[in-house]
């Protein structure tokens, strides 16, 4: 033991240091993740199948729907691609809702608030971790679409500004999540609240086009967050007018950011109940 | 309360806390000076957890005020933050990594230097008889391994307050009276310790005062001698080598209960100097041989149950 005073401690140690604490906390999720890969797995596995069940069971069909020259699959893969690489996000983000309600229910939480460290670094090391995972991800979702037949038209420079909007987009919805997967009270909850991330794209423009809907899901698909997003990434993949729907989709983004920040740094610094 | 000079490790007074309706905690006052063990005792539900929750900035009182290390607790809770370490009665380990990695994620979030928070994980898991253990998921642990990581990621910024929150419970005797030897040399190396037990026996054997709490109030103070003696019931036992003696002694010493078969008297006292002398006086006068005396105080087990007036006192456990 080293000697112990009590005198008021130098403010220099009151100092908090929050990118070198977020640093260690991302040290500690990105441990769990290599010690666990089943979560990770699981969570680029779903997209992947979903790409497969659209591409060769449903793609046929749904391409000749879309009025392809080509026809048939090979129109459809390019129209859901996009949307399968979002799905991905989606999926990356239930992970950070079922890690933080893990976390949650952990002593080392307690801990974590009963020492004198940047408290946010314990969300922030979640958030850095799962944009982490959200690359590994994406990374192997687009090699698979690629193998199965996507021929994306973008160049490096609209490669490079896809890669920096699925970055706001995934920092976004995680941080989204990691709200969500703090106010769930148990881990299944955090696993079922961000059920509707997922379902969004299905009713939006990712996987048929909004004007074969019904006018009510229409006016909702056509409005929703996820519908920009989507058309601002197959404008940049396809090389297709992306119009209104980039900043669209980025206000949407720095909103569901802010608002989620807010939201988990508010829930993160309740009382402690437990 | 020997050491006036000397600013109390924790000094609290009117602590007031309540949920709805519920009030877990109804004007406690207490002092904790520095380097001492400091028992809470008190059954389950008493206000213990709720008390060092408090203390340890994880939530707030209601009402009172509370100095932490020489800290406002409401007014500054990162210098008294800085300051603590907590175990509490839910294991604070992270069960997905390593014991050695549990130890130098507390190294890394009190910035100690790569090599100095290697080497202090290094020596705490010697200290804590964790070596062998080091490289294993804190999942495969069993209780008292984990309790004493607890411990031990606790001590790694060397605080100089420590709340121990029920730091024995569900460990079997032998982990128990191992961490008993950690608390022991803890404050030898001069660090306050608060822990809260529901163990009588437990606060008897490390404290340097214990406080009693029922129902959110304090009901006692004192030495664990000092509250005892607050208890009749002590007594001083008497054994004599034959009958004979044994009739004199009752003659000289009046009110007294006699047990013939093993030769004793049972003879009311506090346990206090004054009164023993009395009583040895009393017998070296009349010439009585004494086989055997002992001292009888009533343990913590009667003091708590007349404290809280509650014989019956279900929740308290003895062991």
């Amino acid at each position: 033991m080293s000697s112990h005073t009590l005198a008021a401690p130098a403010p220099a140690n009151l100092r908090f240091h929050p990118l070198r604490d977020s640093a260690t906390m991302l040290r500690r999720n990105l441990k769990h993740m290599l010690r666990y890969p089943s979560m990770t797995v699981i969570l680029v596995g779903m997209p992947i199948v979903f790409l497969l069940l659209f591409v060769y069971v449903f793609g046929g069909t749904l391409g000749a729907g879309l009025g392809g020259v080509s026809g048939g699959r090979a129109v459809y893969v390019n129209y859901v691609a996009p949307a399968i690489i979002l799905m991905t996000v989606t999926a990356t983000v239930q992970g950070t809702a079922i890690s933080i309600a893990t976390d949650m229910t952990e002593g080392i939480i307690a801990r974590f608030r009963t020492m004198h460290i940047a408290r946010v670094s314990v969300l922030t090391g979640h958030v850095l971790g799962s944009m982490i995972q959200a690359v590994i991800g994406l990374t192997m979702v687009i090699g698979v679409a690629l193998l199965v037949g996507f021929r994306p038209e973008a160049g490096f420079g609209a490669w490079l500004t896809t890669a920096g909007f699925l970055m706001v987009v995934t920092f976004a919805l995680v941080w989204f999540a990691v709200a969500l997967g703090q106010v769930s009270k148990s881990v299944e909850t955090a696993s079922n609240l961000p059920m509707p991330l997922v379902l969004l794209p299905f009713l939006g423009s990712g996987f048929v086009p909004t004007d074969s809907m019904p006018t009510a899901l229409r006016l909702f698909a056509e409005y929703q967050p996820f519908t920009p997003i989507i058309e601002t990434l197959r404008g940049l993949l396809m090389d297709k007018p992306i119009g209104d729907n980039a900043w669209l989709a980025l206000t949407w983004c720095v909103a569901i950011a802010l608002g989620g920040y807010l939201w988990s740094k508010r829930l993160f610094n309740r009382e402690y109940a437990r | 309360m020997t050491t006036k000079q000397v600013q109390p490790a924790i000094a609290v007074t009117g602590l007031r806390k309540s949920y709805g309706d519920h009030v877990v905690l109804d004007g406690v006052d207490l002092t904790v000076q520095q380097g001492t063990i400091f028992s809470l005792l008190g059954a389950n539900g008493a206000g213990k957890t709720t008390t060092v929750k408090i203390l340890s900035t994880l939530i707030g009182a209601d009402a009172g005020d509370a100095r932490v290390a020489g800290h406002d607790l409401a007014g500054n809770p990162d210098a008294v933050r800085a300051a603590i370490g907590v175990t509490g009665q839910f294991s604070a380990v992270d069960n997905l990594l390593t014991g050695s990695e549990n130890l130098r994620l507390m190294a890394d979030l009190h910035h100690l230097p790569r090599g100095e928070g290697r080497r202090r994980a290094a020596e705490l898991l010697e200290q804590f008889d964790l070596v062998e253990a080091a490289g294993k998921p804190v999942s495969t642990y069993s209780g008292g391994m984990r309790r004493r990581l607890d411990l031990a990621m606790t001590l790694v910024g060397s605080p100089s307050v420590i709340f121990l929150d029920e730091p024995t419970t569900g460990l079997d005797p032998r982990s128990r009276r191992s961490m008993w030897q950690i608390v022991r040399d803890l404050v030898a190396g001069g660090v306050t310790i608060f822990l809260t037990t529901q163990y009588l026996e437990e606060a008897d054997e490390l404290s340097d005062r214990i406080a009693v709490l029922d129902q959110g109030r304090l009901v006692a103070e004192g030495t664990s001698d000092e509250l005892k003696r607050r208890i009749p019931g002590g007594h001083v036992r008497l054994r004599f080598a034959d009958p004979r003696v044994l009739e004199t002694a009752v003659h000289a010493l009046g009110e007294v209960s006699r047990d013939n078969d093993a030769l004793a008297l049972r003879v009311p006292s506090d346990g206090s100097m004054r009164s023993l002398k009395t009583l040895i006086d009393r017998l070296d006068d009349r010439a009585i041989e004494v086989d055997e005396l002992s001292v009888h105080t009533p343990d913590l087990d009667d003091v708590f149950l007349a404290l809280t007036g509650n014989p019956t006192h279900e929740k308290v456990t003895t062991r």
